[in-house]
């Protein structure tokens, strides 16, 4: 599987650690939420056959943080972007 | 029919004409008592030991494509009890004794020989925490031997026991652990059940569940409507799937495993050697294939098939510790897909929906469990409370703590 990194370019995804649904972006407010807000973030997930919008971590590379769309059933990438910009337009605090 | 050595012999004189088809072929009826979604190995068992055991009738399995096609084929079919945390060790040692006596049971070969495992020691921290395993597996009532090097080097003698990283310092077998015929156990499971009076309904595909207020009422199916007062998932691989059509979010994500056969070779594995520290384990088919894999590939997918860099990997782990496989072919290669659960334990548990129930997140352990993963999820449907050896097997552990964590991964699936 090739990942195209936004700012290196197509490297092999060997080179990455998998980190899961890119739904761990959106971490519920520590203010706010529940008990039931932390499990649900922590432990369930959509786990769809098809496209999955997931976190790659670049170890063997540059370190960044990616948000890649994936297909589960034919790892075809639709697209990647650099986590924090993902991040950054949810709202994120820097 | 029964089978027995007089009816192969006296089917072998008068040519074979005599044999019945293993399992009917029905048509759904309009409504069940109790309909299994799955017709793999651990939703057969199910309905095997509702009907035996627990009385049950007017039961259905209902499966997408043909039965034992899917994760009951696919597995490298190991039996094992070596776990050491209290809410996984009993149910595992549950099952091995029901493996010890299913043959019987089923009235059905399914090749169940217990010729050993053995995981190996390569320091000494491996070894304390080896100790400390089989010192759980004894005190509930499983069977564990701690081995030295010169005792391995007796049995295994090809090995690399000199490795300049992994050197062989011992190991931890447990000798009633070993393989079983695994498409046999699908079939022998789907007999019995057949001939206890279960529907076994093959290429009818669940398409949706009917639901109203907050209840159960059956499920949507390519063959039509079909009722039932409770509807039970055991579909394991595609349990993200199929309860997302009940609105379910599950703590379960499904990746891909490979596994592997090398082409048939003399006798040369007596028993199932695991090399965890390099992710690489390895049995001997009675058929002389090398049968091995190692780690999942560790991204989510539905593809039942791997890539590349796992094969690579699983192969240097093979390398290292038994260099002789190199000069076997690899024959075959595949993928299974997995339940990987939040804490590498599985579920077997009711929902929040009334009359709708669910077995799943085996990750890669599903296949031993077979026998008690159906006995505990039959217990759960008869009795409406969990089967004793899988009370730790609750949805809720996530949200109290009681996780089950062998490996001590945290929220991870692709780590378990």
């Amino acid at each position: 599987m090739i990942i195209n990194h936004p700012l290196l370019g197509p490297r092999d995804s060997a080179e990455f650690v998998y980190l899961g649904d890119a739904s761990l972006l959106n971490r519920p407010d520590p203010e706010t939420a529940s008990p039931k807000d932390w499990h649900d973030y922590g432990y369930l997930r959509d786990n769809p056959a098809g496209d999955l919008r997931e976190l790659w971590f670049h170890e063997g590379g540059d370190r960044s943080m990616l948000v890649v769309t994936r297909n589960t059933l034919t790892h075809d990438i639709t697209s990647v972007a650099l986590a924090r910009d993902v991040a950054l337009k949810l709202g994120a605090a820097l | 029919m029964r089978y027995s050595g007089f009816k192969v012999i006296k089917e072998a004189l008068t040519g074979h004409k005599g044999w019945k088809p293993a399992w009917r072929d029905p048509e759904p009826r309009p409504h069940y008592d109790i309909i299994i979604i799955g017709g793999g190995g651990h939703g057969l068992a199910t309905a095997h030991y509702l009907a035996k055991v627990y009385g049950q009738k007017n039961i259905a399995v209902i499966e997408k494509g043909w039965i034992g096609g899917g994760n009951v084929g696919r597995n490298t079919t190991i039996i094992r009890s070596n776990y050491m945390l209290d809410g996984n060790e009993p149910f595992y040692e549950f099952s091995l004794k029901l493996w010890e006596g299913l043959e019987q049971d089923l009235n059905y070969n399914a090749m169940i020989s217990q010729r050993g495992i053995m995981n190996l020691i390569h320091s000494d921290a491996q070894r304390d925490a080896f100790i400390r395993r089989g010192n759980a597996m004894m005190l509930n009532g499983a069977d564990a031997e701690l081995l030295d090097a010169a005792q391995i080097r007796k049995e295994y003698p090809f090995l690399n026991f000199d490795d300049a990283r992994f050197p062989i310092k011992g190991g931890l077998a447990q000798r009633r652990g070993g393989t079983v015929r695994h498409d046999a156990v699908a079939w022998g499971f789907a007999r019995s059940a057949d001939s206890h009076g279960v529907d076994i309904i093959q290429n009818c595909e669940v398409t949706g569940f009917r639901i109203e207020n907050g209840k159960c009422l059956g499920i949507e199916t390519s063959k039509g409507f079909i009722g039932a007062n409770k509807v039970a998932s055991a579909v394991a691989g595609s349990s993200g799937r199929l309860m997302a059509k009940a609105n379910m979010r599950l703590p379960i994500e499904s990746h891909v495993l490979q596994a592997f056969v090398s082409e048939g070779l003399k006798p040369v594995l007596p028993g199932v050697i695991t090399f965890g520290a390099g992710h690489f384990y390895v049995s001997q088919s009675d058929k002389g294939g090398l049968v091995f894999g190692g780690d999942i590939d560790g991204y989510n997918s539905y593809a039942q098939r791997g890539n590349l860099p796992v094969v690579e990997d699983v192969c240097e782990g093979g390398m290292a510790i038994m260099p002789i496989i190199g000069r076997a072919r690899l024959l075959r290669m595949w993928g299974g897909i997995m339940d990987m659960s939040m804490d590498g334990s599985p579920i077997i548990d009711e929902t929040h929906i009334e009359g709708l129930y669910f077995n799943g997140g085996w990750c890669y352990g599903g296949f031993k469990a077979t026998p008690a993963s159906g006995y505990a999820y039959a217990h759960l449907l008869a009795k409406g409370t969990p089967h004793e050896t899988a009370t730790a097997y609750r949805f809720n552990r996530f949200e109290t703590g009681h996780m089950i964590d062998e490996k001590g991964m945290g929220n991870q699936p692709n780590l378990h």
